[in-house]
């Protein structure tokens, strides 16, 4: 059975050609860079190549960018560093999309005595930017914000939001997992302090991920080690994985073009495909203001994991916001934020697409996913085939005529 | 991805008995689309009185589905003073076993059959002395306690896993625990703590000192204040307050309620803090 992979913001295959640059570097070329000697020093130029490309990708400058090992690495340096370098400011002010390597830092963080403003966003997933302006405080050691979100593919202002703390003098972070290489992302043009990404979610390996930081930012290293990237993050370089990011980051530089023409193109026609098949289904998240990549797409009065698993029998790849595949026993913090209602929310499926996807793999997702909704509307006991059937505020059953 | 059992998929991908019965002869509504399953069932029983037909509808997960087919399975045949005895564990079993953290599923299934049957009996099923703990998913402290005893549960995890109980905001984690005190008595003998050691006085003023300086200073610190050790005598422990701490209105309530309590749980449980003048 083929696999038609539409999770690509849970991860993403490692391109063929990002694979054949690092594969030297495990075994022929395995010299630590730090070595004095030429068989380690010349991985030490092919890292240096490698940093360039990725600041390419982001606007930066090479010594613009620290190497770490997940984008929750950086996201967890970014925070801890602006609460380091700033002893006397006690208020961190994020949203209440964010990843959990966000999220979960500052839920912690707000446990130890931080002061946490979570931003709301309305019902398509935008923040209140009046809101965020009132937010910001003598008191606000730092902003983090996302910059596209990882499950609606909502797209937050944060260039604009990064000025509105730089008058103030606030250190500004976004976490640009899901943005980067699929929207420009352009640190020159912008105010933004740090910046994180992460490799696997733009066709490199797991493992590694980057932050960005502003030339003359005030920093305090997470991990303390060895002088690896000038001081800021200790410990040997993972030289294959570097490697490979930078060719893949020189490949979604090229291809950005086509995530916003093909990849947009291939998304839209699944998204007005299934929501023209399958009554009472919609769109969670601005429509517009949204990566190419990305739909949302609740099927009313079904559960998420049962729609996946019997997706799963075709091949199909996606996930979902209900509560059974969230982790938890709530339907997920995004959907809940923006005020999704349940009956919607536990039947939410996230498709996100890649270049390497087909037309012909879309069209058979079309074909497939209506009688798999069918299927299981048909033994939904809030489903009457026939009539428009809607749940009142009780989570009773009551009809309403059309 | 869940680890399902073969039995489990089975009854996802091919589930028996989905319908309603017409004019049945007991039937139930649990659970609610805002807790992320629901299940409606029938029944009809033939004229020796043993359930000839049962039908479920449901809105769930995998093992959500698979719990109620497999439950209308199981039904079919028995008498209902038979059917009163199926245990949400009589359900997990027929399916070779849940995960853990889809039990609740097997629950939603027993608590529809013991609705239906009620239904069947013309009992209304009315819990009056029951009060909600969980508010998130609305379970009573009647449902814990059923499913603490029927399933031998000891910790809030494993019931939030069976009800779903305490998995919203966990706000009611300290009600849950005490229903778990209650039934297995205060304190259950592998919770008791380790007895002490007899603590010699300058082992007492070193360990009240390492514990002011670990545990308690960097909290009182962060809030401007903190406090200085002056005098241990006997069980007295008698300190001074500074910085916020000093001119703070709440300083009684954290020498009391924290001070004392972090020095209780880790020092000595018959010490007792004193403020004196510095």
């Amino acid at each position: 059975m083929k696999t038609i992979y539409l999770d690509n913001n849970a991860t993403t295959m490692v391109a063929a050609e990002v694979l054949d640059a690092m594969l030297p570097y495990f075994h022929d070329y395995y010299g630590n860079p730090s070595s004095m000697h030429s068989f380690g020093g010349q991985v030490a130029k092919e890292l240096a190549q490698a940093r360039q490309k990725v600041a390419a990708l982001l606007g930066a400058d090479p010594e613009e960018i620290i190497f770490t090992s997940c984008g929750t690495e950086s996201d967890n340096t970014a925070i801890l560093s602006a609460l380091a370098v700033n002893p006397g400011k006690n208020h961190i002010i994020t949203t209440r999309v964010e990843h959990p390597a966000i999220k979960v830092l500052c839920e912690h963080l707000a446990a130890k005595g931080y002061r946490v403003t979570e931003l709301p966003v309305d019902s398509e997933g935008r923040l209140d930017i009046d809101e965020y302006e009132k937010s910001l405080t003598t008191d606000t050691a730092i902003v983090s914000i996302m910059w596209a979100n990882n499950e609606t593919g909502v797209i937050f202002p944060v260039e604009y939001a990064a000025s509105l703390a730089r008058e103030r003098g606030i250190l500004f972070h976004t976490d640009a997992v899901q943005a980067a290489g699929k929207v420009p992302v352009n640190t020159k043009e912008s105010l933004i302090d740090m910046l994180s990404i992460s490799g696997h979610k733009l066709h490199a390996p797991k493992g590694i991920g980057v932050l960005y930081i502003r030339k003359g930012t005030r920093f305090a290293p997470f991990l303390i080690g060895g002088h690896q990237e000038k001081g800021r993050r200790g410990g040997t370089e993972n030289v294959p994985s570097i490697i490979g990011l930078g060719k893949a980051c020189e490949i979604a530089w090229q291809n950005i073009e086509t995530e916003n023409t093909h990849v947009r193109s291939l998304r839209d026609r699944l998204e007005d495909a299934l929501l023209k098949a399958i009554p009472q289904s919609r769109v969670n998240g601005h429509r517009q203001d949204r990566l190419p990549n990305t739909t949302n797409i609740s099927f009313e009065f079904v559960e998420g994991e049962s729609i996946l698993l019997l997706m799963d029998q075709y091949g199909i790849c996606a996930s979902s916001g209900s509560a059974c595949t969230s982790g938890s026993l709530q339907p997920s913090h995004v959907l809940r934020a923006m005020g999704v209602p349940y009956t919607m929310a536990h039947g939410s499926v996230r498709f996100s697409l890649s270049v390497y996807n087909t037309a012909e793999e879309i069209d058979f997702v079309i074909d497939t996913l209506p009688p798999i909704i069918e299927r299981l509307r048909h033994m939904s006991p809030y489903w009457s085939t026939g009539q428009d059937v809607c749940i009142n505020s009780t989570g009773e059953l009551n009809e309403k005529s059309q | 991805m869940w680890e399902y059992t073969d039995k489990v998929r089975d009854h996802f991908l091919n589930p028996r008995n989905i319908g309603e019965i017409e004019d049945p002869d007991g039937v139930a509504e649990v659970g609610s689309i805002a807790c992320g399953d629901a299940l409606k069932l029938t029944f009809k029983l033939d004229e020796d009185k043993r359930i000839k037909d049962a039908r479920f509808k449901t809105f769930g997960c995998a093992s959500a589905i698979a719990s109620a087919s497999a439950l209308t399975e199981i039904l079919k045949g028995k008498t209902v003073e038979e059917a009163m005895a199926i245990t949400n564990q009589d359900i997990a079993d027929y399916l070779g076993g849940l995960p853990p953290e889809k039990m609740h599923c097997s629950v939603l299934g027993q608590e529809a059959l013991e609705k239906a049957i009620e239904n069947y009996r013309g009992v209304s099923h009315k819990k009056p002395d029951e009060e909600i703990v969980c508010v998130c998913f609305g379970v009573t402290d009647g449902e814990i306690e059923r499913a603490i005893r029927q399933n031998h549960l000891t910790t809030i995890e494993e019931i939030t896993n069976y009800t779903k109980a305490g998995g919203g905001c966990t706000n009611c984690h300290e009600k849950i625990q005490a229903i778990i005190d209650r039934i297995y008595g205060t304190k259950r003998p592998w919770e008791q703590p380790a007895a002490r050691p007899k603590l010699s006085n300058i082992q007492k003023i070193r360990m009240i000192e390492e514990t002011i300086e670990r545990e308690i200073r960097p909290s009182l610190k962060h809030d401007g204040g903190d406090i200085d050790l002056v005098d241990v005598v006997g069980n007295r422990v008698l300190v001074a307050t500074r910085g916020a701490c000093a001119t703070c209105q709440a300083s009684q309530v954290t020498l009391k309620g924290f001070v004392e309590q972090k020095l209780k749980e880790l020092v000595s449980p018959e010490l007792v803090v004193e403020e004196v003048e510095p």
